[in-house]
């Protein structure tokens, strides 16, 4: 507390209550407490951070060496030894699992980041300059939401090659959309709002309005966007290679493994190969969620969200 | 605050062309901003709105402007017409002049200069003019850095200084709050501190005090003043409060369906009034020093015009009672009329309006 003269006191505003001082804490402060607060997200953030964790850190944490087959056992379900069990050819599914997050994941992030990216741009050009250059990527916006996108993704990662990076390009070409029309929107309704205005009057340019004016306050819309992203990649990807026109082996993921799973479908003591990767595919999507949910509450500084 | 004494002559009386220029300035320095033929139309589905309607005034350095209206009498299409902030499909005539330089038109890069540097606005709602997702300080330290490239600590030093100045107490700790933490006269002067960031030399203020209680408004117009004899920036002062502008404008522009119907000091527009406009403003204002038991405000008969269908010759005649409804007023539009230096009022009758028969 820092003692006030009788002037000071004077000024004060009236609003506060005798002897209240105005508690300064930094963004970075308030950001950290708002997200804090959202129990679920916290928690997602910890899964998450886990998951990378040990997916990445496959190479020192898994217990058998990638794609290591052993014919001599019998596949079967969760023991001590191969703790998410083993499938036909003998390989340890958690083992598996760990590496074939590596792919998804990074299909995932980096699908969501360019998506976003690419959706943000057009997106907030189409609201704020409005005319023609919103008709044109409007327009363009709704020819890729029309386009068949699961044949279009066969047909491109057939000619791109079956890896990873084509699998990314594709994705974020065919995902961009939906954060497009989200900004887009976001952007026309609070380019009316009077603060908007009152930057144009202070003097700022078209492009410092839109970056510092308007997109900070899209950042929650946008986020959840980004999380949704994660997930629809990670599925995406899980699909296809599923229907057999993904990645294939020796390369591993969510996806390959579900497919290599197909036999659980008939078999239910087989459950196993299908619970793992789907678990870790559910649990992931799960997690970017909650914490696109946290997110975009943190970021909004006027949100009094509780811990419900 | 500088005031003119009425010193003209009445007989003098001379009939000026519009647009017209007074004759005298409230002070010897040319006019910082001078508005000619000001035009402002808007093309809708139902016809024109002729916003403003050939409007001329001066605004000279450290005075403040009071410019009076009811809504819709053009006040704010006028200020934003000077910023050049005016929707694309707004038709703009007329001459802005800034420093003897015609901003009306000029390219968008100029205007940008301009805006927020030479010719800062107060809006009226600042809790809607501040951007809900930056501290208060962040917005302030903004206005500045799109102008002026200074190092961080010298913006942080100078929104502390722009606080303080507007008697925001704890400036330092305030400026890290975000605008819902403020109270509505705060946030009004964090707007203030904002707008006079820059030192501009015209600070337009849109009903700064509109959306305030009373002694909230006595407050913020106490700040413009002390800003005033800080910055001696010329203030044109927007309010359909006559009261507000009684308090704190020199000069006063009476503005009706986008013309204006009388221009001249405080005390002119306050106790000479010569157009039948202001004449009736003044007396539907309720006194407090005029006690009278059981007689209502008086009223102004009649609607404010449209502004698509604008009554012909004087916009005022329908609801005037001084009107010749069969001759002048219904058919020429009133010209200018200098009825003593710096006092003109836009009426056919102005100098002979005492004697005039009053139509029930």
């Amino acid at each position: 507390m820092t003692t006030s003269s009788p002037e000071t006191m004077a000024a004060a505003e009236l609003a506060l209550p005798p002897g209240a001082e105005p508690v300064a804490r930094s963004n970075w402060q308030l950001f950290r407490r708002r997200f804090f607060r959202h129990k679920l997200a916290v928690l997602s953030i910890i899964v998450l951070f886990f998951l990378i964790l040990v997916c990445f850190g496959a190479s020192w944490l898994a217990p058998f060496p990638k794609n290591q087959t052993n014919l001599l056992i019998t596949p079967g379900g969760p023991s001590a030894k191969h703790w998410f069990g083993t499938n036909e050819v003998g390989q340890d599914l958690l083992t598996q699992v760990m590496y074939g997050g590596q792919i998804s994941l990074k299909i995932g992030l980096a699908v969501a980041f360019f998506s976003t990216v690419v959706g943000v741009v057009v997106g907030a050009m189409a609201g704020f300059y409005g005319g023609w250059i919103d008709q044109g990527l409007s327009r363009g916006t709704d020819l890729f939401l029309i386009v068949p996108e699961l044949a279009i993704l066969g047909v491109a990662i057939q000619r791109l090659g079956r890896s990873d990076n084509s699998f990314i390009i594709v994705l974020a070409a065919l995902g961009w959309m939906y954060v497009a029309r989200v900004v887009r929107g976001q952007v026309l309704s609070i380019k009316q709002k009077e603060f908007v205005e009152a930057a144009r009057a202070s003097g700022a340019s078209g492009t410092r309005i839109v970056v510092r004016h308007i997109l900070p306050n899209c950042i929650g819309p946008i986020m959840v966007n980004a999380t949704l992203a994660i997930a629809a990649a990670v599925i995406a990807e899980s699909t296809l290679t599923y229907l057999g026109l993904g990645l294939q082996p020796p390369a591993t993921s969510w996806g390959i493994l579900l497919n290599q799973a197909e036999s659980a479908v008939t078999e239910t003591s087989k459950f196993y190969l299908v619970f793992f990767p789907g678990a870790f595919l559910v649990l992931t999507v799960l997690a970017v969620n909650f914490l696109g949910d946290g997110l975009r509450d943190a970021f909004d500084p006027q949100s009094e969200h509780g811990s419900k | 605050m500088t005031q003119i004494d009425p010193t003209g002559d009445p007989e003098t009386n001379r009939i000026l062309e519009p647009p017209f220029v007074p004759a005298v300035a409230p002070s010897d320095a040319p006019p910082v901003l001078s508005v000619r033929g000001l035009s402002v139309e808007f093309p809708t589905d139902d016809g024109v709105v002729r916003a403003v309607d050939d409007l001329s005034f001066d605004v000279f350095p450290n005075e403040t402007l009071g410019i009076v209206g009811e809504s819709g009498s053009g006040k704010s299409v006028t200020s934003l017409a000077i910023l050049g902030l005016l929707p694309k499909q707004a038709r703009v005539r007329g001459e802005v002049r800034f420093r003897g330089d015609n901003i009306l038109g000029a390219k968008e890069n100029t205007l940008r200069e301009l805006r927020g540097d030479r010719i800062a606005m107060i809006f009226q709602d600042a809790l809607a003019a501040l951007n809900p997702v930056f501290t208060v300080g962040n917005q302030i330290a903004e206005s500045i850095a799109v102008h002026h490239d200074l190092p961080k600590r010298e913006l942080e030093a100078r929104v502390v200084e722009l606080l303080d100045m507007v008697g925001i107490s704890q400036p330092a700790q305030r400026a890290k709050q975000y605008p819902h933490e403020f109270s509505g006269g705060m946030r009004q002067r964090a707007m203030i501190a904002m707008s006079i960031a820059n030192d501009p030399d015209v600070l337009i203020a849109d009903e700064p005090t509109t959306a305030l209680d009373v002694t909230i408004q006595a407050q913020v117009l106490d700040v413009l003043e002390r800003i005033q004899t800080r910055t001696r920036s010329a203030i044109m002062l927007i309010t359909h409060d006559l009261g507000v502008v009684a308090g704190v404008a020199a000069r006063v522009i009476v503005m009706y369906a986008g013309r204006q119907a009388e221009l001249g000091t405080v005390d002119e527009i306050f106790y000479e009034p010569k157009h039948p406009y202001t004449r009736g403003l003044l007396a539907s204002l309720p006194r407090v020093d005029r006690r009278v038991v059981n007689e209502r405000l008086h009223r102004i008969e009649g609607q404010p015009p449209s502004l698509i269908f604008v009554p012909s010759g004087c916009a005022f005649h329908p609801r005037c009672p001084y009107a010749d409804l069969q001759g002048l007023c219904v058919s020429e539009r009133p010209p200018s009329v200098e009825l003593s230096v710096g006092h003109c009022s836009d009426c056919h009758f102005a100098a002979t309006l005492d004697e005039r028969p009053v139509r029930p």
